[in-house]
């Protein structure tokens, strides 16, 4: 098995508090991994780290994926622009136009087929603001498949998502794993995660576990995470682990 | 008598005819920006920019006198440094940018006042804070309207990456493009756009002119070039009639015309297609599906 993703003692810290803490770890290319644990964890921060985007890092992320898609949670999106359910599908081949350059047919002939596959046909000209959470969800879904990536980031895609949705979009997932792709999902729902998941990875600032998932979401794991989030100390002392392993 | 009320005044008169080209620019320069204004939230911090530009301006003023050049520079310098400066302190305090943002422009325009009370009478301070569209001259023409020239070309080329930051600025930063470069380069264009405004209409005037045509442009369109096609139009026609009643009635130009600015915005809020008090009122009666 080889790893998509290697954590290498990687913490992540937003003045000075770590959110993700000394975790070592990998996740498996080509395969589904749920990351899972408690509300300030550090998961939306682990997926923010390994785009790239979080503002302090101290260990190593090591990434073979050339090209990484990204679901945010649907909060980090202004739903009330004006934009058309199209356009916004058709931003996922991004990589190829860029800011400038024209859509060509066939991005375009993609962007409708997309659209199809989430089930909003007829829906390409509609703004985004008059779309149910669920819908717009299938469109941000659309745009990850637009992107065609070997690595895709989902941050918490099933919140305040009905069954019917979370069955629809959850084909898709499975078929990108089918396709040889390394998913990576955040997810709340632990019976979701033990029947879809093959892999985990359990946080709770710190690495509580990584690995198939009936291992990992063992009673005696998820009771640990809980601990170890709610522990929180305004006056820490600095770390003493030394934690700059890279420049 | 229809001609005597619409055209004899343009026909007449060249500082008229001269008021109408510039409000044209501006009215199509600015209504763009504004559109990318109140999308970006940022219409209040469009007001601060404005004020911002007033230590430049009189800082231009005294050394310069009552040239436009040296003023218009000034605004601009002005105007990007007060920008620029609330935008680092955002980063590297946890403050947020409007809180920055209004603790700059107040330092800026308090220094600008002072400035211009050092050297100067009332009256130049009422020319700054609102400007003379009729006083405009050949030089303020040309800096008008390459100033919508310079607006529209930078628009184009920064379009999309600009309505991709707006609404979700995440997704360009996963594909490791810096959207704060275009946030800049975006707030230069208004600052352009505002210090052009000012001669024409004041620093405190002019973002009516860019702001009210693109608030009433939302009530109507549904995506973001469509609402530029709707504001400039608002804009113009509000800067026409405008110059029309002021010259007429003998009433000061600004104010008049970004009243009849803000007339299309109660008017769309009224009636308009998306979101107005019409939808809201004819919600009553709901549709089969």
């Amino acid at each position: 098995m080889t790893a998509a993703l290697r954590l290498v003692d990687l913490t992540v810290s937003y003045d000075r508090h770590p959110a993700v803490h000394h975790v070592s770890a990998e996740i498996p290319a080509a395969e589904m991994t749920a990351i899972v644990g408690p509300n300030g964890a550090g998961k939306s921060t682990l997926l923010k780290a390994l785009l790239g985007l979080a503002p302090h890092i101290e260990g190593r992320i090591e990434c073979t994926a050339k090209r990484i898609a990204y679901l945010p949670q649907q909060a980090e999106i202004d739903r009330s622009f004006p934009i058309s359910v199209f356009d916004t599908v058709l931003l996922g081949r991004w990589s190829r136009f860029g800011g400038f350059g024209a859509a060509k047919p066939v991005d375009i002939n993609d962007a409708r087929h997309a659209i199809k596959a989430v089930g909003l046909s007829g829906f390409e000209r509609r703004p985004i603001d008059t779309l149910s959470v669920g819908q717009f969800q299938r469109v941000l879904f659309a745009r990850v498949l637009l992107q065609d990536a070997d690595l895709v980031l989902l941050d918490e895609p099933f919140a305040a998502i009905d069954s019917k949705t979370v069955a629809d979009l959850m084909v898709l997932i499975q078929r990108w794993r089918a396709e040889q792709r390394t998913v990576v999902v955040v997810l709340h729902d632990l019976e979701q995660v033990r029947r879809d998941f093959p892999n985990a990875l359990l946080l709770a600032r710190e690495l509580v576990d990584a690995g198939p998932t009936a291992r990992v979401l063992s009673a005696d794991n998820l009771l640990r995470a809980r601990a170890m989030a709610e522990a929180w100390d305004e006056h820490a002392d600095a770390c003493e682990v030394p934690m700059r392993l890279s420049a | 008598m229809l001609y005597d009320t619409l055209i004899a005044p343009f026909a007449d008169f060249g500082f008229m005819r001269r008021a109408l080209v510039a409000s044209l620019a501006l009215s199509i320069g600015g209504s763009s920006i504004g559109v990318f204004l109140i999308l970006r939230r940022m219409s209040l911090m469009g007001d601060a920019l404005s004020h911002a530009l007033l230590p430049g301006a009189a800082l231009g003023f005294l050394l310069g006198g009552l040239s436009l050049p040296a003023m218009s520079l000034g605004g601009f310098l002005a105007g990007m440094a007060t920008a620029l400066v609330s935008g680092v302190i955002a980063r590297f305090s946890s403050m947020r940018e409007d809180a920055s943002f209004a603790a700059a422009y107040l330092t800026a325009m308090a220094l600008g006042v002072l400035i211009v009370s050092l050297r100067g009478s009332a009256v130049d301070l009422m020319n700054i804070l609102f400007g003379a569209i009729l006083a405009v001259d050949d030089t303020a023409l040309i800096l008008v309207v390459s100033t919508t020239t310079v607006t529209l070309v930078g628009l184009a080329a920064v379009y999309r990456p600009l309505v991709v930051e707006c609404f979700n600025p995440g997704f360009l930063a996963a594909m490791g493009i810096r959207g704060s470069l275009y946030h800049y380069l975006f707030l230069a264009l208004a600052v352009l756009n505002l210090v052009a405004g000012f001669q024409a209409l004041g620093t405190l005037m002019a973002l009516g002119l860019i702001l009210l045509p693109a608030v009433a442009a939302s009530f109507w369109a549904r995506e973001v070039w469509s609402m530029t096609l709707i504001a400039a139009p608002m804009a113009f026609a509000s800067a026409a009639i405008g110059l029309l009643v002021s010259f007429h009635a003998g009433l000061p130009s600004g104010p008049v015309i970004v009243l009849f600015a803000s007339l299309f915005f109660v008017g769309s809020l009224l009636v308009g297609a998306r979101a107005s008090v019409r939808m809201r009122l004819s919600r009553a009666v709901h549709l089969r599906g």
